[in-house]
């Protein structure tokens, strides 16, 4: 179980790897597609690459709710 | 008991989450015997990664299927990885957003001649770079929308796909004296990715759960994976120029 500021950190790393955003941008007010201009796939990779480090299951459908950096921060915490 | 697809060689194209069509397909030959290398487009750090989620995580290739040196080169690389290839899945397509759930009659020939490519003209070409690996018995199989039907959103994809539908009676012509068989499997709609990416097709997927005689899961592939393996198994061995239909039953029915 990792603690909020840890699933912040490692998902900013997964931002910065998949998409070229830097990671101290990622931050938990930003959407990922009006801040961060990421694109549908991005999304996935990102998604998939945020199951793998932190053991959570990120359904589609779930994945299209998560707007901003913070609804996937608070997804991963209280799922993984 | 062995599997359907004991000691089969596949190579499978189309993997790009754990949602795509080839996914599925990939996990139910592996359970039914194969051994599975997958090729991958674009975002292959994704590609590799689903890969891993396979019951035995699989080696990928880098294919564009438009760029002539991955295809020169596709038999060298299946080779590192296997002796030779018993079936092919063609899971491979893409339109221009001009060219689906757009405009039908704006879009421009562009646009339209690349859908064609990715999506028909690429059976050829994947089969061909394939053929010195293949023997006879050996099995390519396509992923079809029925495209005798006019359908609301998929526009020129629907004529690529009419295109594909006759690339695979040709490829079946001249590959039937070299004992290879080529098919295509017409799935109905399945929520992938690349499902989602087409505006204004959740209107056709009520209909399809409505109207097919078997019903139909839009979220369940393992129909249409099931289905693939049966025509890439040895339990076809004198269809080929064929579509099979996995949909539910819906291409029978009137209104």
């Amino acid at each position: 179980m990792s603690s909020i500021e840890e699933i912040q950190k490692g998902l900013a790393e997964i931002v910065e790897e998949v998409a070229g955003v830097a990671a101290d941008d990622v931050s938990v007010d930003k959407s990922f597609v009006d801040d961060l201009d990421i694109d549908s796939l991005s999304m996935v990779e990102i998604a998939v690459q945020a199951e793998d480090k932190f053991g959570v299951k990120i359904p589609d459908d779930e994945l299209a709710n998560l707007k901003t950096v913070g609804d996937a921060v608070n997804y991963i915490a209280s799922n993984a | 008991m062995s599997g359907l697809l004991e000691g089969k060689r596949l190579l499978i194209t189309g993997v790009i989450t754990d949602a795509s069509i080839a996914f599925h397909a990939a996990r139910v030959a592996q359970e039914q015997g194969a051994q599975v290398v997958l090729t991958g487009f674009g975002r292959m750090s994704l590609v590799e990664r689903i890969a891993k989620r396979l019951p035995t995580p699989a080696p990928v290739i880098e294919l564009d299927v438009t760029n002539q040196e991955h295809l020169d080169g596709l038999a060298d690389k299946v080779r590192e990885h296997m002796d030779g290839i018993d079936g092919v899945l063609h899971s491979i397509a893409y339109g221009p957003p001009t060219t689906l759930g757009a405009d039908f009659l704006a879009a421009p020939w562009e646009d339209v001649a690349t859908a064609v490519q990715v999506s028909a003209y690429s059976l050829k070409s994947l089969t061909m770079a394939c053929l010195p690996l293949m023997q006879p018995g050996g099995s390519v199989v396509g992923m079809d929308f029925d495209a005798r039907l006019a359908w609301p959103a998929y526009n020129w994809m629907g004529v690529a796909k009419a295109a594909l539908e006759s690339v695979t009676r040709y490829l079946a012509r001249d590959l039937g004296p070299k004992g290879i068989r080529v098919n295509l499997v017409a799935a109905g709609p399945v929520r992938t990715m690349a499902a989602k990416s087409i505006p204004g097709f959740s209107g056709l997927e009520d209909a399809w759960t409505e109207r097919a005689p078997l019903g139909w899961d839009l979220t369940d592939a393992t129909p249409v994976a099931k289905s693939i393996c049966a025509v890439l198994s040895d339990w076809l061995p004198a269809t080929t120029g064929s579509m099979v239909w996995v949909d539910g039953g819906l291409h029978a029915t009137g209104m």
